[in-house]
């Protein structure tokens, strides 16, 4: 696919990424235009994270370049316009809190040291709060919360931040249906508003509806990037081209090489 | 002289004094130590720390301050290990503690200091403290408060998803080395009191105690530096007490009655967990379909003793897990 926007929320030029020496991700191109909400499937370890982490700036890229909004990720700073939702975290830590208390963290990016929270603050995180649902929760303890609606308060968290940008690493997994249409009755709002969503998801479901375009993951490659797809279909996707060297079955996409050893001594050669 | 006496002695004012702001400090940096489950942390830079008041004993220079270095790099150490390994990383730290202590002790031996001078660093003393002391401690406690209130926001999203902070744009690393360094500073404010080997206790306790009636974080950090402060100066009195007849080190009082009140609100927790359970409004069910009881030979109404909950137009009884509301002749599962 051939970059069009080059500021758009996000670009991936060639992006590779190693983790422990192995290649994760190798040569993922992804574009996500303003305002496109884009699905990424694939199958578990297929590499989804991986690449939710890179654009997130929490793992590096060691080929190609990742832009957010135009700018290198090296150098982009305007992290506040980022939300993110991450894949499986409880929302409850060692010490009791609030709902409340957790979605406010998430304007953790936009308060400046040392300063009380302000009206914004306010008003960004009962707003974000009621698009949830969670408005009759907030004094709640996030620990008596179910864990469907503990992955709305993470989500909720992200929205507090009033970010442009949304990316969510599968926050429907082990969430019951009512759940899931909450999710993507909250999605859909903010779809209205203008952001832009980049959703990691097993299962689509009530979300059918929102889905611009679906990115399908393969060992670490993108295997498919086109008009939505549901999961069955996603799973039957097959590779866009065959590589001759792996023999049946194989997975390993580098032919040849046995280990990140084997790896960086072919490299040096 | 009686036990009134002991509060017109100038040591005990001294000791008074270093315990409050201790009870203040301690369960401070410890609630985000429990929030990030690193409960433990604390035992360890408090055993790393008395190698540094080893090295004070033996050059002469006050312990309180190369307590406070040591403890600081011991954190700092700590903290690095902690961010690179996993399962290596618990040994390592492992092997921190042990060294510490057994540093300590050796360079304790070598400066020609007695087990009894380290012994008050150990467990805490009531009539070591200097008005040098007292003002290093008032300084470190004003230190930690400002730091950890001040930065309240930022260290409680580090602490509970430090993931959702840095895309945030916070400075992960940086905020975990200041924790680090912030519970080795208290450490170091606590050492005259409860004494380098129990003060993790004051760190984790008093979060244990509030964390039984508090929902929020900011009520389980008021609660905790509370019972904190209950703790170290009720402690502190209550060894001073007892010293007419035995020597005790307020070091123990302190943390022992700091567990007196955790298992004291222990049941008032339990209470209160089941009544905000029963309090809880039932969550919005769609019309399940219509579920009569089979036989029920109880008869619910205003003084059957169940207790009725209201449910959108009438009322429900809740017993031995069902919830009835009458329907006509029979009860209705709800
Ligand atoms: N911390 C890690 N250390 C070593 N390998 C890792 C690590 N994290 C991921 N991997 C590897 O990277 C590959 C991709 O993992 P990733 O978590 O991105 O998969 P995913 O598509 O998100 O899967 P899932 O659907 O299970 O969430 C996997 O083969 C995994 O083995
Ligand atoms: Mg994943
Ligand atoms: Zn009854
Ligand atoms: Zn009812
Ligand atoms: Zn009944
Ligand atoms: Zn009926």
């Amino acid at each position: 696919m051939t970059t069009s926007d080059p500021s758009a929320p996000v670009v991936l030029d060639q992006v590779s990424v190693p983790i422990g020496g192995r290649p994760v991700l190798r040569d993922v191109d992804l574009t996500v235009r303003s305002g496109e909400v884009v699905t990424l499937l694939g199958p578990n370890g297929s590499g989804k994270s991986t690449l939710v982490r890179a654009v997130t700036g929490l793992l590096p890229h060691t080929r190609g370049t990742v832009r957010l909004f135009g700018t290198p990720i090296e150098q982009f700073r305007d992290w506040p316009r980022l939300g993110f939702v991450p894949q499986r975290s409880s929302a409850a830590g060692g010490v009791p809190a609030t709902v409340r208390e957790v979605v406010a963290s998430g304007r953790v990016g936009r308060r400046r040291l040392l300063r009380p929270s302000g009206a914004a603050d306010r008003v960004a995180v009962e707003s974000a709060l009621e698009v949830v649902g969670l408005v009759d929760r907030a004094s709640y303890g996030v620990s008596q919360l179910s864990g469907g609606q503990q992955q709305r308060v993470l989500i909720a968290r992200a929205l507090a931040g009033e970010p442009d940008l949304l990316v969510l690493d599968e926050p429907t997994a082990g969430v019951d249906l009512p759940n899931q249409q909450a999710l993507a009755d909250a999605l859909g709002r903010l779809k209205a508003r203008g952001a832009t969503i980049l959703l990691v998801a097993h299962e689509i479901g009530p979300m059918m509806p929102l889905i611009d375009r679906s990115v399908v993951m393969r060992d670490g490659r993108v295997a498919y990037d086109g008009p939505p797809l549901t999961q069955e279909v996603a799973s039957h996707t097959h590779h866009a081209h065959d590589h001759p060297a792996d023999g049946p079955g194989s997975h390993d996409h580098v032919p040849h090489v046995a280990s990140p050893l084997d790896f960086e001594r072919r490299n040096r050669s | 002289m009686t036990f009134w006496d002991l509060f017109s002695l100038g040591f005990m004012q001294r000791a008074l004094i270093a315990a409050l702001l201790t009870g203040l400090a301690a369960p401070a940096i410890g609630t985000f130590l429990v929030q990030r489950r690193l409960a433990l942390l604390g035992d360890g830079i408090g055993h790393v720390a008395v190698t540094g008041v080893a090295i004070g004993l033996l050059t002469g220079t006050s312990p309180t301050w190369t307590a406070v270095v040591v403890a600081v790099l011991g954190a700092v150490l700590m903290e690095l290990i902690r961010e690179r390994g996993h399962t290596n990383g618990d040994v390592a730290l492992a092997l921190l503690f042990y060294g510490g202590l057994a540093g300590g002790v050796l360079i304790t031996g070598i400066a020609g200091e007695g087990a009894a001078t380290l012994q008050a660093f150990l467990f805490g003393s009531l009539n070591a403290i200097s008005v040098g002391d007292v003002w290093s401690t008032i300084v470190l406690t004003v230190v930690v408060l400002t730091v950890t209130l001040g930065l309240l926001p930022q260290l409680f999203a580090v602490a509970s998803d430090p993931d959702f902070a840095r895309v945030a744009g916070l400075r992960v690393r940086t905020y975990n080395l200041l924790i680090a360094v912030l519970a080795a500073v208290s450490i170091t404010v606590a050492m005259r009191t409860v004494g380098l080997l129990l003060v993790s206790a004051l760190m984790v306790v008093p979060v244990a105690t509030s964390q039984q009636v508090a929902r929020s974080f900011r009520t389980t950090l008021a609660g905790a530096m509370l019972v904190g402060c209950v703790a170290a100066v009720g402690g502190l009195v209550l060894s001073a007490a007892l010293s007419f007849r035995v020597t005790v080190a307020p070091g123990p009082t302190i943390v022992l009655l700091a567990l007196a009140m955790f298992t004291a609100t222990w049941p008032l927790g339990v209470w209160l967990r089941r009544r905000s359970r029963l309090m809880a409004p039932f969550p919005e069910v769609t019309a399940t379909p219509h579920r009569s009881t089979v036989e029920h030979p109880h008869e619910h109404g205003e003084a059957c003793g169940h207790p009725a909950v209201p449910h959108g137009d009438h009322v429900d009884y809740v017993h031995d897990g069902h919830r009835h509301a009458v329907h006509g002749e029979h009860y209705d599962e709800h």
